[in-house]
């Protein structure tokens, strides 16, 4: 399988990144060169194989349910670009 | 003052025990030696001096009362990957610029609890997605060991002085470096290059796919990824998380030794930490080897790979024989597909980790039209090359109508390629050995690596089955190659058997030695 540039500029919107068109063409070699890189995977026989889901075998941990953290707003939007009363500031997007 | 730098940690360890030295003396040492080596081998992207003066202190209080820790007064550099409280952590990417959180990661925590300095961040490839430290948005690391020529000089017959002393000629061999500026490594190579170059005593790092075994084999050090689960990776900036793990890159075996004891903990804020107490492993080290079963897997012979990697692998052989093991020829059938199915799982996985950098939470934002446009500009604008090709790929791999075709084929080769290692321990393999790179350290800017992203990714053809199936692996010098770069071995173990690793490449490091790069910075 192979992508065309239609197809990496669909990819780049999904992903949110900006792309020019330059951008867009040079991506498609190089996706292209991985993936036919990746394409070997189809030769092998995986009948009857589940896929991993964990690569070591254990129970996921589940801790009680109860408050164990909290208060902290003014830690949460320390690092945001703009904040006003400890909410994250973003363009509008409902009008 | 100077020569403080030269000490292992297990050397320092004792001084600092003995009282010949002081916490504050050797961190002094260090922040020296940064100062004067950084400019040239761009190893630190933040150095915090005065944090380390103060915690050098806070040790020099406890020293001085006997009350010393682990690794008190241990000066150490940390992966700029992992979240330091209050420092500079922005996995070397634009897109985190300025960030400083409000936490510190558990492995940090544990080694501060344990006593040790940090030095500061080190430089690494953005979001560890790099195998020669060249796509760090700080610019690359440079390798502290260069290509030399070994040429035989004639020593002239001299007469001295009055007393007619006589030299009486000869000949000795001496080494002179190359110019050509080489990678360290990736994606730690900024650990790699500050612990070759003596810049710190030890340091931090991950590895996902061999972003510790690599830079350590390139830069003549020892660099162990344990077990999955055994480090928390709580705090740790998220890379591919089934298969990010945290590691030490250190001088020596014991070394590394001493900080994975301090690193690996069980932690509840990591759902995959799992619960096992964490052992001795500096006492795994000068336990003979006796009857251990030491796999060679037939598929770690590639095509292309230099003469000089199979002759090291040889010796490897001969000195785990010598010492007692018994040497027994293992396949692992699907080695070949571990790389393409990594370049696929990992990508998918970064692809959903690397959502969060949207330009509202932290770092950089890159105004726009809308929201959307925002989230488009800024990321554009943060990720590097590298960075975005994997995202593309992940978000591809990952799409309707793909999902099938690549993501679930890689997650069931992905289990093939760990029960080929289930298979070799039931049958009573104890260790595997294999070298731990198809080459050695290769230049900055290498042509045949920029033009073919799939070449630099072959860097890790050895390394990357180790992560796949979720086992440790420890990479350990083991020689120089013709050109005088250092060369290293692997070994890989059973899933939390750590201490075999340790005590077996104990055994490679008394018969290679260790290995100093030659200083021209």
């Amino acid at each position: 399988m192979s992508v065309d540039l239609q197809t990496v500029k669909r990819v780049a919107r999904l992903a949110r990144i900006a792309v020019s068109e330059e951008d867009a063409e040079r991506m498609t070699g190089e996706l292209n060169a991985i993936l036919g890189f990746v394409s070997q995977l189809n030769e092998v026989d995986v009948s009857g194989v589940e896929p991993m889901t964990s690569v070591t075998p254990m129970e996921m941990k589940k801790r009680q349910d109860v408050v164990t953290d909290g208060n902290k707003a003014a830690d949460i939007v320390a690092n945001a670009p703009a904040t006003e009363e400890n909410f994250f500031l973003v363009p509008k997007v409902v009008e | 003052m100077s020569d403080l730098t030269q000490l292992t940690i297990s050397q320092a360890r004792a001084r600092l025990r003995g009282k010949e030295i002081t916490a504050t003396e050797i961190t002094e040492a260090y922040l020296a030696a940064i100062d004067r080596a950084n400019p040239a081998l761009n190893a630190y992207v933040a150095v915090t001096g005065d944090k380390a003066r103060d915690m050098a202190r806070a040790s020099d209080a406890r020293l001085v009362k006997g009350e010393g820790r682990a690794l008190e007064g241990i000066p150490l550099g940390i992966k700029d990957l992992f979240g330091t409280e209050g420092v500079h952590t922005q996995a070397c990417s634009h897109v985190l610029d300025g960030f400083k959180p409000r936490y510190e990661s558990t492995v940090t925590a544990n080694l501060w609890a344990d006593g040790a300095v940090m030095l500061g961040k080190l430089n690494m490839d953005e979001f560890a997605m790099g195998s020669s430290n060249e796509t760090s948005y700080y610019g690359p690391v440079i390798n502290p060991w260069r290509r030399s020529r070994l040429d035989t000089v004639v020593m002239p017959t001299t007469h001295q002085g009055d007393g007619g002393f006589v030299s009486a000629g000869g000949t000795k061999t001496a080494r002179t470096l190359d110019n050509a500026q080489l990678v360290p490594g990736g994606s730690s190579g900024g650990s790699a290059t500050a612990v070759s170059a003596f810049l710190c005593a030890g340091a931090t790092a991950t590895d996902t796919g061999g972003s510790i075994r690599q830079p350590a084999a390139f830069t003549g050090t020892v660099g162990i990824k344990p077990t999955y689960g055994r480090c928390s990776r709580w705090g740790i900036v998220a890379f591919a998380s089934s298969l990010d793990q945290a590691g030490p890159i250190a001088r020596d075996v014991r070394d590394a030794a001493i900080l994975l004891g301090s690193m690996a903990s069980v932690d509840a804020k990591d759902t995959t930490s799992v619960d096992r107490p964490v052992p001795d492993y500096e006492a795994a080290i000068g336990k003979p080897i006796k009857g251990m079963k030491v796999g060679i897997p037939k598929e770690y012979r590639v095509d292309g790979m230099p003469e000089e990697i199979e002759a090291l692998w040889q010796k490897g052989i001969a000195w785990l024989r010598d010492a007692g093991a018994e040497i027994v020829d293992i396949s692992l059938p699907h080695t070949k597909y571990a790389l393409p199915a990594y370049y696929i799982v990992a990508p998918a996985e970064a692809s959903s980790n690397l959502a969060r950098y949207d330009g509202v939470r932290y770092g950089l934002r890159v105004p726009g039209k809308d929201i959307v446009d925002m989230y488009e500009k800024t990321r554009a604008a943060g990720f590097g090359r590298e960075v975005k090709r994997r995202i593309m790929i992940g978000t591809y791999v990952l799409s309707a109508g793909y999902y099938d075709a690549y993501y679930l084929q890689a997650q069931k080769v992905r289990n093939l390629i760990k029960r080929d290692f289930e298979n070799v321990f039931a049958a009573g393999v104890d260790v595997i050995l294999t070298p731990a790179t198809p080459s050695a350290a290769f230049g900055i800017a290498d042509e045949d690596m920029a033009a073919d992203p799939v070449k630099m990714y072959l860097n890790d053809i050895f390394t990357v089955t180790v992560n796949m199936a979720g086992l440790p692996g420890i990479a350990v010098p083991a020689g120089l190659d013709a050109k005088g770069l250092p060369l290293g071995l692997q070994l890989i173990g059973r899933p939390f058997d750590e201490e075999t690793l340790f005590q077996t490449a104990a055994v490679i490091e008394q018969a290679a030695g260790t290995f100093q790069p030659q200083k021209w910075w």
